[in-house]
């Protein structure tokens, strides 16, 4: 009684964790059924036919390889972007600060169906064909506010002393940027690069939006979700999320076995 | 490095000011920085000697002033322009390189091909070369410092400049690394300006020390000269201890100024007073002080300076003791007695005659207050 | 540390491209969504609609649609105070006791999101199955109106919870990470005792973190309806489905127009007085 009062609090956090996986387990769990009917929705026998098929479903690989291609583009874009923008905010001065600030900070309080649809609007006014071109304008949009303040946080955390050091060994301001600042900085655009395909890569109402008769992975889901969802789908999402989740750990392993290797020298 | 002493000019600052907004931090100072000298720039925090030293790296913009290495004008360039480097406050060593190339760094950016031989030589000087290829975190705080020194000496500047670059070592640490610095600096040649508010440090390790205060040199001179002749009351409290008693210029006898104060006169030496009008303090040391008991008064000199107290604190503190002695008119001074005789020592509450040579006094103006 | 910033016009370069990006393509829609919201339709031309003033449009739509406003800001409130309920303890425990397993910790926060949102919340269909185990348990208790959770608004809530959950532990985590467990020492020291130690220290000093997780949480919620679609009925729409289905299946451009630009207002009035309000520590 008296361990359980004293690990309450360690009891509750891994109960709080694992239900955020359930829904991860079942996904990948109905990865592996053959499901009766057109529903994936309960276990019915194991299979190993959706790993094997993957491709087998008109429309999955498709919209798969369209999503990670605008992806990249979006985030490729978006990327640059918003690193000079943090660039800018941190380094520079310029009349009109709060005024960037706001435009910069309202789309991550905007709900996506406000975006989705003013941008809808204001392609609709224009007589713009909607398509892969209009959707990765709209993903470029919502990743720039989270790439600027990813970076910027990085930027911020940088001892200027060092930038100091660089020209007081003699670096020009080119240089100083290209030996010094870039190297230091990398890691935070990195990640910011990383967070912003996850968001392009998994946006649905969006680019639900803007897609016409284009069809990305979330919006292929959405439309089979009425008829019923190709096991393929549950295993090229389980596929991602493994591989998303290597990535991520085992970065964590390289700084976590560095760190260790600092310490015992 | 060629092992030859280095030809370096003098360094003059001249009219230098720094204001950030109203406030100079810097305000018109008028420096000379002997070359090959090792040249420390004490003061307390804020009283503006950083704020210099980056403003000689080219890291600060001046308000206004120059700045000169021999004849030439070095005020407009850019840092990465300027034949002088520093030794950061906190080292500034690049996180993202290994020990080697943040030394290399300084010759890589003037385009040197053939850094190798160079560097290792440099870690050989500041004893690192097992270190090369390790990352500064990975390297103790007395490591990084001695590789911060190396990053700046290879270039073989005509400045180096040194910000507190002791400050975060330990005391054992601190004394190792000021013995190594001078040794350094002698067999470099480079002129070596060093900014610290650890007077003990300023006064071992410089040939020449300037006191800064407000933005302004209060005095300069050899560290034994302007601790036993101080100009102003700052520095007199500033470097070291001193006992000050106001009083009034009587007249002259012969070289000495004849000072009254409290109804007591005291015997002060002209060439050791720099006060200007007849208001004048009256300094010594509190080491220059020979503490007598009140019956023994009679075997003071009679040519020493004199006053009579009574014992309100004994400190003992190993090599000395330290008394707290309050006069008739209520002022307390300080006197440290070298601990030669063992157990002989005043007690609280004693009547004690202080007595010193005048030769030790100094006189200082009095400026109010 | 402060650097002095740089005087010269190379920021204004820097900030046009990206800030050139956002003002056409997120300030300027605005402007064209509240113009598309006050067109009137092509006198005998269905569906086409011309350039209008008729702010009849507004006034129609919200007497329309008024229910699913309300469901949405009741439903994201609900989600929001759940996912502050259930996100505490974890920010908590991994902030204060997670030590070195910390990182590790934290990817495990975020891990989830890897997955496709979509799925996740279709998952919700399998795991609150009405013949499924926790259905049943909660049937035994007689706590369900309907019987089942699925295709109720329990079912939309419960989905708004979970995925907005990580967007409530982050923050939450980043406040309490910056509290000094030295002042909770502190307390204790002081004869506190541990209710009232997080009475008065640690909620108080967390508030940022709940302030920011709960608009992170709300904001999002509100416009959703991707769960309200999956896991609820035609009773349960909410105004982000309402949106939908506006501009896509009926073109009915003015009336979706009109509805997201109150969407936007009323959500914008709610953060800012929000934000006053917790400035001045009265929160909750």
């Amino acid at each position: 009684m008296r361990w359980l009062r004293r690990n309450l609090l360690g009891i509750v956090a891994i109960l709080v964790l694992i239900y955020l996986f359930i829904p991860i387990a079942v996904v990948a769990i109905l990865s592996f059924n053959k499901p009766s009917g057109k529903f994936n929705i309960s276990w019915t026998q194991f299979s190993t036919d959706a790993w094997t098929n993957i491709c087998g479903v008109p429309g999955v690989c498709s919209s798969f390889v369209t999503s990670i291609q605008i992806g990249i583009i979006s985030t490729v874009v978006a990327t640059a972007l918003g690193t000079m923008i943090a660039f800018a905010l941190v380094r520079y001065r310029f009349r009109g600060r709060s005024t960037t600030n706001l435009l910069i900070f309202l789309p991550m309080a905007t709900p996506e169906v406000v975006m989705g649809s003013s941008l809808l609007a204001l392609f609709l006014n224009l007589r713009f064909p909607l398509g892969q071109w209009t959707v990765i304008i709209a993903h470029i949009m919502f990743i720039i506010s989270f790439v600027v303040v990813t970076v910027k946080a990085r930027l911020q955390g940088l001892d200027p002393r060092l930038e100091e050091a660089a020209r007081d060994l003699y670096a020009d301001p080119k240089s100083t940027f290209r030996y010094v600042t870039l190297p230091l900085v990398a890691p935070g655009i990195a990640g910011a690069a990383l967070l912003g395909f996850s968001l392009s890569f998994d946006d649905f109402i969006i680019s639900y939006f803007n897609a016409g008769t284009l069809v990305t992975f979330p919006i292929f889901i959405w439309g089979a979700a009425q008829r019923g969802i190709p096991v393929q789908v549950n295993a090229l999402a389980t596929m991602v999320f493994v591989i998303a989740l290597l990535i991520v750990l085992s970065s964590q392993l390289v700084s976590y076995r560095r760190r260790k290797k600092l310490m015992s020298t | 490095m060629t092992g030859a002493i280095k030809q370096v000019e003098d360094l003059h600052l001249l009219n230098l000011t720094k204001k950030f907004g109203d406030v100079a931090a810097v305000d018109d100072l008028t420096l000379t920085i002997p070359a090959g000298s090792f040249f420390a720039l004490l003061g307390a925090s804020g009283c503006g000697k950083t704020t210099t030293l980056r403003m000689v790296a080219g890291l600060e913009e001046p308000t206004s002033g120059t700045i000169n290495i021999g004849s030439k004008d070095i005020t407009n360039l850019r840092a990465f322009q300027r034949p002088v480097n520093t030794v950061f406050q906190s080292y500034a060593l690049f996180p993202h390189l290994d020990i080697f190339e943040n030394v290399a760094f300084g010759l890589r950016r003037r385009g040197i091909k053939d850094v190798k031989t160079p560097v290792n030589q440099m870690l050989e000087l500041v004893e690192l070369g097992a270190m090369a290829r390790r990352k500064p975190t990975q390297l103790s705080g007395g490591q990084q410092q001695r590789v911060a020194v190396a990053r700046a000496l290879i270039n073989e500047p005509d400045v180096l400049l040194l910000d507190e670059p002791l400050g975060a070592l330990d005391l054992k640490l601190r004394r190792q690394m000021q013995i190594e610095l001078k040794r350094i600096q002698r067999e470099v040649g480079t002129t070596f300006v060093h900014v610290t508010h650890d007077q003990e440090e300023a006064m071992t390790m410089a040939d020449t020390v300037a006191i800064m205060n407000a933005g302004r040199i209060e005095q300069l001179g050899n560290p034994a000269d302007i601790y036993e002749l101080p100009k102003t009351v700052f520095v007199a409290n500033f470097l070291g201890q001193s006992n000050l008693i106001h009083g009034t210029a009587q007249g002259r006898s012969g070289d000495d100024i004849l000072v009254t104060a409290y109804g007591q006169t005291y015997v002060v030496p002209a060439a050791r007073s720099s006060a200007t009008t007849d208001s004048l303090i009256v300094g010594v040391r509190p080491e220059k002080m020979t503490v007598l008991d009140a019956p023994e008064g009679h075997r003071a000199p009679e040519s020493h300076n004199k006053i009579s107290g009574r014992v309100t604190d004994v400190s003992y503190a190993g090599v000395s003791t330290q008394y707290l002695v309050r006069t008739p008119w209520d002022q307390e001074l300080t006197v440290f007695e070298q601990n030669v005789i063992v157990g002989d020592r005043c007690s609280v509450g004693d009547e004690v005659l202080l007595h010193w040579a005048p030769e030790h006094t100094f006189g200082l103006e009095n400026l109010g207050g | 540390m402060v650097v002095a910033k740089r005087r010269s016009g190379t920021g204004y370069l820097l900030l046009f491209p990206g800030m050139t990006w956002l003002a056409i393509f997120f300030a300027i829609p605005f402007v064209t969504l509240f113009m598309t919201s006050l067109q009137e339709p092509v006198p005998g031309k269905m569906g086409k609609y011309q350039a209008g003033f008729q702010l009849s449009n507004y006034t129609n739509a919200m007497a329309e649609y008024w229910p699913q406003f309300l469901r949405s800001f009741i439903y994201a409130g609900i989600a929001t105070l759940l996912a502050l309920v259930i996100a505490y303890p974890l920010a908590y425990f991994i902030a204060m006791k997670g030590g070195k397993w910390r990182p590790l910790l934290l990817v495990l926060v975020i891990a989830p999101s890897f997955a496709s949102f979509l799925l996740r919340t279709y998952a919700w269909r399998t795991i609150l199955a009405d013949e499924g185990p926790i259905t049943s348990f909660f049937n035994a208790l007689h706590l369900l109106p309907d019987d089942r959770i699925l295709n109720t608004g329990i079912a939309v809530v419960a989905g708004l919870t979970y995925n907005f959950l990580p967007f409530m532990i982050l923050p939450l985590y980043a406040a309490l990470e910056k509290i000094d467990p030295r002042l909770i020492e502190a307390s204790s020291d002081l004869y506190s005792s541990g209710v009232a130690t997080f009475r008065k220290i640690t909620w108080p000093l967390s508030l940022p973190g709940v302030v920011a997780g709960t608009l992170l949480t709300f904001i999002p919620a509100a416009g959703d309806y991707i769960n309200a679609e999956l896991l609820g009925s035609t009773k349960d729409r909410m105004i982000g489905n309402v949106i939908q289905t506006n501009f896509i299946e009926f073109r009915d451009y003015p009336t979706a127009s009109a509805l997201s630009f109150v969407l936007m207002a009323a959500i914008l009035v709610m953060v800012f007085t929000y934000i006053r309000r917790a400035g001045t520590e009265d929160l909750l």
